[in-house]
């Protein structure tokens, strides 16, 4: 059914010189064939990485990938769509049935994912222009106390979690609207943002990816896959000699020490492990317990942010005449027509799905909270310097700095035969 | 094969079949493949915030004429400043601030307006007097040519009236109608 004629005027008709009204022309579709385009390339730069770090073990070339994705993703691509906004599409697409995630955003997503799961963080090293805008910008990194990282790391899994919420109840993307490098690869942009690029990149001269390390949520998911990749680099080729370079020089303090010998300290006793272990699991329900009363509080906090129950708080405000005059939004309310109820209603229903996503994030928070105090109270034994597979973003620089490592690649160069050094370590 | 090697291969298969359950259960309910930002015309208010919230520095919304449902009149409230001096194409009477719309005569009393698109930013002040005084021919429109779709789109989280969202890509244009308002 349509509504009366919008007209106010009568279309003319021109009887004296019989003019034709002009067709409309100059409406342009997407041209769609760049997305495959980006799929094809993201497909391709993520197995170059994986062959670079795996198999040529090379840092060189890890840096020239860096640069390429850098200006294709980032400066040509302007960075959208990327693999860490994906995620909320998809969160969107699950508990959204309107929401149909378009299938190059869908790859953008799985992609990463897939490759990280065999081969650990590739996408990090080498494909995600964010990451490569600021390792290549890092001159000069400091170390990070390991109380502090281990701190940090935990506001990535704040920040996917609060962008899970908002992605799921339609409250928006806020990791694009957040996202610090976007307004350099536009070239364009609020104030706001690009000075938050702009210092992210100054920070990136002295600390080590700083948002990869600690608030990229995609990272989070990442770093779970790569935690049981089928392959993931070995530092040495061949024997660890306990030198200690490359944890001196990994600027993002993803290296795992060797178990010190003989130990610096008497082992705790088993009776006292048990103990530990005992309590360290009591806290996960306290802390999964503490977040779920955090995340329930929160949740209605965060439904303030939505459009419509701002809306409705609002026109509830003017109606009972708690404030005077109007708003943009109520303005276009009241204009619109729609019955107060229904905005209400849809007010309401927001809020309860808030407070249930908050509730979920909160335990969410909670267990990752008591988890990684679990895994902390406890270290593996290692007979050697391991990659953190977790944390770590196959950047390539442990290589260069192995003596082990050197020594085989000039070993190497000498040989007859083409070889990969990977081959050297069977 | 040691215990640890075990698990992560179980967890590894795990989370490639989780993968795999999610992409296909997206593809089943996925109906369109692209989706593209665009305004809705009848939701529109005019508030002048797609000149200024694009990401880009030239807007990609463009105020767009539907020669449809013109009046084709003599006194053009989009054209016009509310009281002109006289009904001349003299900057001081024209309401859009880039002087982006031709006025041509057509016959008596018949003028047709033309958006001459390069110089329009976008701000909708036409649009504005076009639909409360009007036919509400002229109304703003995203540009796929020069969009670049971001994946959050930075006017439609600013639009007051809620007017922007994402439609299929293959019919990107939402354009009023002599019909009027669809229900």
């Amino acid at each position: 059914m349509a509504t009366a004629l919008a007209q106010r005027f009568p279309p003319p008709e021109f009887t004296e010189t019989g003019h034709q009204m002009p067709t409309l022309t100059g409406f342009p579709s997407r041209a769609l064939a760049w997305d495959y385009v980006d799929v094809v390339v993201l497909f391709v730069a993520l197995a170059l990485a994986a062959w670079l770090v795996l198999r040529r073990r090379s840092r060189r070339g890890v840096i020239a990938l860096s640069i390429f994705s850098l200006l294709y993703f980032g400066f040509w691509r302007k960075g959208c769509v990327c693999s860490i906004g994906s995620m909320q599409n998809i969160t969107q697409a699950l508990f959204d049935s309107a929401y149909a995630v378009p299938l190059t955003v869908l790859a953008f997503g799985v992609l990463p994912l897939v490759f990280a799961l065999f081969f650990g963080r590739v996408f990090c090293a080498a494909v995600c222009p964010h990451g490569a805008f600021q390792d290549l910008m890092l001159l000069r990194p400091l170390h990070t106390p390991t109380w502090l990282e281990h701190g940090l790391r935990l506001l990535a899994y704040v920040y996917l979690g609060l962008a899970a919420i908002f992605a799921a109840t339609g409250g928006g993307y806020i990791i694009c609207q957040y996202d610090p490098f976007i307004a350099l690869f536009r070239l364009s942009g609020s104030l706001t943002m690009i000075l938050l690029g702009v210092g992210f990149l100054a920070a990136s001269l002295f600390i080590g990816r700083p948002y990869c390390r600690f608030l990229c949520p995609y990272g989070v998911l990442l770093g779970l896959a790569a935690a049981v990749a089928r392959w993931r680099p070995s530092i040495t080729p061949s024997a660890c000699t306990q030198c200690s370079r490359c944890e001196d020089f990994c600027p993002f303090n993803a290296i795992n020490i060797s178990t010190p010998k003989p130990a610096p300290l008497q082992p705790p006793s088993p009776m006292a492990q048990k103990i530990r272990l005992t309590v360290l699991l009591l806290l996960i329900p306290i802390f999964v317990g503490l977040g779920l009363w955090l995340g329930d509080a929160a949740g209605a906090a965060l439904a303030r942010k939505h459009r419509v129950v701002n809306l409705a708080e609002r026109v509830h405000l003017e109606t009972s005449g708690t404030v005077q005059g109007t708003t943009e939004a109520s303005e276009a309310f009241h204009a619109a027509g729609t019955p107060q109820e229904k905005l209400f209603g849809e007010a309401h229903t927001l809020r309860e799905r808030y407070v249930r996503a908050g509730r979920l994030g909160g335990i969410w928070v909670g267990l990752v909270v008591g988890i990684k105090l679990l895994t902390l109270g406890f270290r593996r034994k290692r007979e050697r310097y391991e990659t953190d597979a977790e944390h770590c973003l196959a950047c390539a620089r442990c290589f260069e700095f192995c003596p082990q490592d050197q020594k085989w690649k000039q070993i190497l160069a000498q040989a007859p035969h083409p070889v990969h050094a990977a081959d050297a370590t069977k | 094969m040691n215990r640890r090697n075990f698990i992560n291969g179980v967890a590894r298969v795990a989370a490639l079949l989780g993968l795999g359950g999610l992409a296909a259960r997206l593809l089943q309910h996925a109906q369109v493949a692209h989706t593209v930002w665009q305004i809705d015309p009848w939701k529109c208010t005019y508030c002048g915030k797609c000149a200024t919230e694009c990401v880009l520095e030239l807007s990609a919304v463009k105020c767009v004429q539907f020669y449809d449902i013109c009046g084709y009149c003599d006194f053009c409230t989009g054209y016009f400043e509310p009281q002109p001096n006289k009904l001349s194409t003299g900057a001081e009477n024209q309401l859009c601030p880039t002087g982006a719309i031709v006025r041509k005569f057509i016959e008596d009393p018949y003028y047709e307006y033309t958006i001459n698109e390069p110089l329009c930013i976008g701000c909708a002040k036409c649009v504005k007097g076009c639909t409360l005084f009007g036919n509400g021919s002229f109304h703003l429109q995203i540009k796929h040519d020069r969009c670049v779709n971001c994946n959050e789109c930075s006017i439609a989280k600013a639009c007051p009236a809620n007017a922007i969202h994402r439609i299929p890509s293959n019919k990107p244009y939402l354009f009023k109608t002599r019909e009027g308002k669809p229900s």
